[in-house]
């Protein structure tokens, strides 16, 4: 069957069954379940309210629990195990954790990580302040924003391509096509370079990728904030005699503060999941590997479910501390 | 602070060109891949895309006519050929200067007489038309060869989108790709929609013991990579005979995208006026009325928001393609999937791979100018606070 005529049939039973499972569960609640009349009426009406929110839950709730919570627990169990020939699991305790550990490329993608944990959220976070702050009082400032914001769109393979073509180098005896060559030469450089084989450096040129993608995020959420600075404050440092670079950082950074831990934990998730860059741009390659792709290696190249699950328990340990701190101010808002 | 202050005209300057940096430098490398994917492979190798909007020089090798079929017999012993030397070539540009020998490019002007030695002569005329005259040894054999210099205006092509795109014989077109992403993408961003949504509406208006504890929860999961879902979703959806398929990636997106979409619409829905709720429980509306006639439409922002962001999500997605779509055949390619092959087989061909690439880019693009305030509203609303 053609796929785009089995989509629409997909989305004809999805949608309908959704609303038919609402609807219908809604009306089995009222008129079959607990029927609004008759000497119970009143206890019914309540009763079936007491179960209406969990109708209304339950698709959202199976989905969430089969498809996030219980992988976690899962992999945690995988990661204890080694798969056998014949579909049979043995308990091995921590040994795919151990092996992993002694694993030079695994050391090599946990290092990388924390290299793009430190400086992909502080460099997009920067970016997208300088942003907001510049375009802020601009006429055009609107269309500037427009264009930074604009790589939120555009896929990690995409800008992989993208930037390929940035970090192009050809021979030396040839025009250079890629940029980053064209400039390099222009201003001094001896000889084209393969940015992306120049070990070390080269993940610094994967992360400009990110970078790129996550500041008009940043951007965003911070133009927003400093628009709700009150103006009073700067106008009183105005009087004072605040330079401009002083209200800035002195007045304007401390009051967003909290914005800015926001937009920093929200990209530093985003950089720890982060996969199809390296995929696609080096593969690992030239000592550019990270935890993502290491797990993906694991998984489905060397079918090794072990390890591969123990690489993501090591993922999932270090989102966690977000994940406690996010709960914890939901928590602490509703209140 | 500007208004009290004033402004110099040397900040504002400043503060002009800085954005005009910022905004190039972000710009730049999009806009080459988009000016590339219109350029011919040749030229694209020959020059940088940056100077594509230049007339661009080059040197180019013709030959003038075969002289044993073309030859004019003048008497005397004296033969000639007549012609234009861009006779049977695409070309449009201009001729700067030319020559006959690789050691000495650019040695004639156009209306030049090259002497070749013992009386053979050739001109070469700025429309390319030229006269070689010689003696019968000389005007034969092999065609004389002619080095020219020429400028060639800018030229831009469709022909690599009608390669990509329509091609029949290509084998590593788009189109598929383009209609399988279209098939995972739509299913996949309606469905979650739904079901956040009367979530969502249990979550802020109705009452009942754990509501709390459940907000956190979601709150919680936002968060969870979803690489830890791969193995166990698979070895299930195995299990219970899905296998890999459409069906299992709508489920893993649906899945995936619902923590996003509940927060998202929780938070909005919270946000709307209690008094119209209360008046219409007042009439006598059910739970279900409420939600369909007043929440629903007016929530039309933040579904919106949520729409635009699974959309981008699921169509630029490739790790759950990958696990969840992907077989062995092949068939049931991606986009994303099929730039990456690319990269491995025709990681030279530029004019392929930023035509490919475009042709992927170009929805969401189109999606994130057409809603930017939508899509602002969301993640305004979404980054958790």
């Amino acid at each position: 069957m053609n796929p785009a005529l089995q989509g629409l049939i997909t989305i004809i039973i999805g949608v309908g069954g959704c609303v038919g499972y609402f609807y219908g569960a809604n009306l089995f609640l009222d008129k079959v379940l607990f029927k609004a009349e008759g000497p119970n009426a009143g206890r019914n009406i309540n009763r079936a309210n007491m179960i209406r929110p969990w109708v209304f839950l339950m698709p959202a709730l199976l989905a969430l629990g089969l498809y996030l919570a219980y992988p976690v627990f899962a992999t945690l169990r995988l990661s204890f195990l080694e798969r056998l020939p014949g579909n049979e699991y043995a308990f091995v305790g921590f040994e795919n954790y151990s092996k992993m550990f002694a694993e030079p490329k695994f050391m090599e993608a946990m290092l990388n990580n924390v290299l793009w944990l430190v400086v992909v959220p502080a460099a997009a976070t920067a970016f997208g302040l300088l942003a907001a702050q510049l375009t802020d009082r601009l006429k055009w400032g609107n269309i500037a924003k427009s264009i930074v914001f604009m790589p939120m769109a555009i896929s990690f393979v995409g800008a992989a391509v993208i930037f390929k073509l940035v970090y192009e180098a050809r021979p030396e005896d040839v025009a250079q096509i890629g940029i980053l060559n064209h400039l390099y030469l222009t201003f001094g450089g001896d000889a084209p370079v393969q940015w992306l084989q120049v070990p070390f450096w080269n993940n610094f040129f994967l992360m400009a990728v990110l970078i790129w993608i996550q500041t008009g995020f940043a951007m965003v959420i911070l133009s927003a904030a400093l628009r709700g600075i009150p103006e009073e404050t700067i106008e009183a440092a105005v009087i004072d005699g605040a330079n401009p670079f002083q209200i800035f950082f002195k007045i304007k950074v401390p009051q967003i503060m909290s914005t800015i831990v926001v937009v920093w934990t929200t990209i530093t998730i985003a950089t720890l999941k982060v996969f199809d860059i390296v995929f696609a741009m080096t593969n690992g390659q030239w000592e550019t590997q990270v935890l993502a792709n290491y797990m993906y290696d694991k998984l489905f190249r060397a079918n090794d479910w072990g390890m591969g699950s123990a690489s993501a328990m090591i993922i999932m340990l270090m989102v966690t501390p977000i994940l406690v701190w996010n709960v914890y101010n939901a928590r602490k808002e509703m209140q | 602070m500007d208004a009290i202050a004033g402004r110099k005209p040397a900040v504002v300057w400043a503060l002009n060109i800085s954005v005009v940096a910022l905004v190039a430098l972000w710009l730049f490398p999009t806009l080459g891949l988009l000016v590339s994917s219109f350029r011919t492979g040749d030229q694209i190798t020959a020059s940088g895309w940056w100077s594509s909007f230049l007339p661009a020089e080059q040197t180019i090798q013709l030959r003038v006519a075969d002289p044993d079929e073309a030859r004019v017999d003048l008497g005397n012993g004296r033969f000639m050929v007549e012609g234009n030397i861009f006779e049977g070539e695409n070309f449009e540009g201009e001729l700067r200067s030319w020559a006959t020998s690789s050691r000495d490019l650019g040695a004639f002007q156009p209306g030049d007489v090259n002497d070749l030695g013992d009386g053979e002569t050739l001109t070469v005329q700025a429309d390319g038309s030229y006269v070689w005259e010689g003696n019968d040894d000389q005007i034969s054999g092999r065609a004389q060869r002619v080095f020219l210099d020429v400028t060639t205006p800018p030229d831009f092509t469709l022909d690599n989108y009608s390669f990509v795109l329509f091609d029949e014989d290509n084998s590593e077109g788009m189109a598929k790709a383009f209609m399988n992403t279209l098939t995972v993408v739509i299913p996949a961003t309606i469905i979650p929609i739904l079901i956040a949504a009367f979530a969502a509406y249990a979550l802020a208006w109705m009452d009942f013991p754990g509501r709390a504890l459940l907000i956190a929860i979601i709150v919680g999961l936002l968060v969870v990579p979803l690489q830890l879902a791969l193995i166990p979703l698979l070895s299930l959806h195995n299990a219970i005979g899905i296998g890999k398929g459409y069906l299992g990636t709508w489920l893993a997106h649906t899945g995936f995208g619902l923590p996003l979409a509940i927060y998202l619409l929780r938070n909005y829905m919270v946000g709307l006026p209690r008094d119209i709720i209360e008046n219409a429980k007042v009439d006598g509306a059910t739970d279900f009325q409420i939600f369909t006639k007043i929440i629903l439409p007016l929530s039309f922002p933040a579904l919106a928001s949520f729409a635009i962001f699974q959309f981008l999500w699921t169509w630029n997605d490739l790790l759950v393609a990958l696990v969840f779509l992907i077989d062995a055949t092949g068939e049931t390619t991606v986009m994303t999937k099929q730039i990456v092959e690319l990269l491995g087989t025709r990681g030279g061909d530029w004019e392929i791979l930023a035509t490919s690439a475009f042709v992927s880019i170009a929805v969401p693009l189109a999606v994130f100018f057409a809603m930017q305030k939508y899509l602002v509203r969301g993640l305004l609303a979404g980054s958790v606070k």
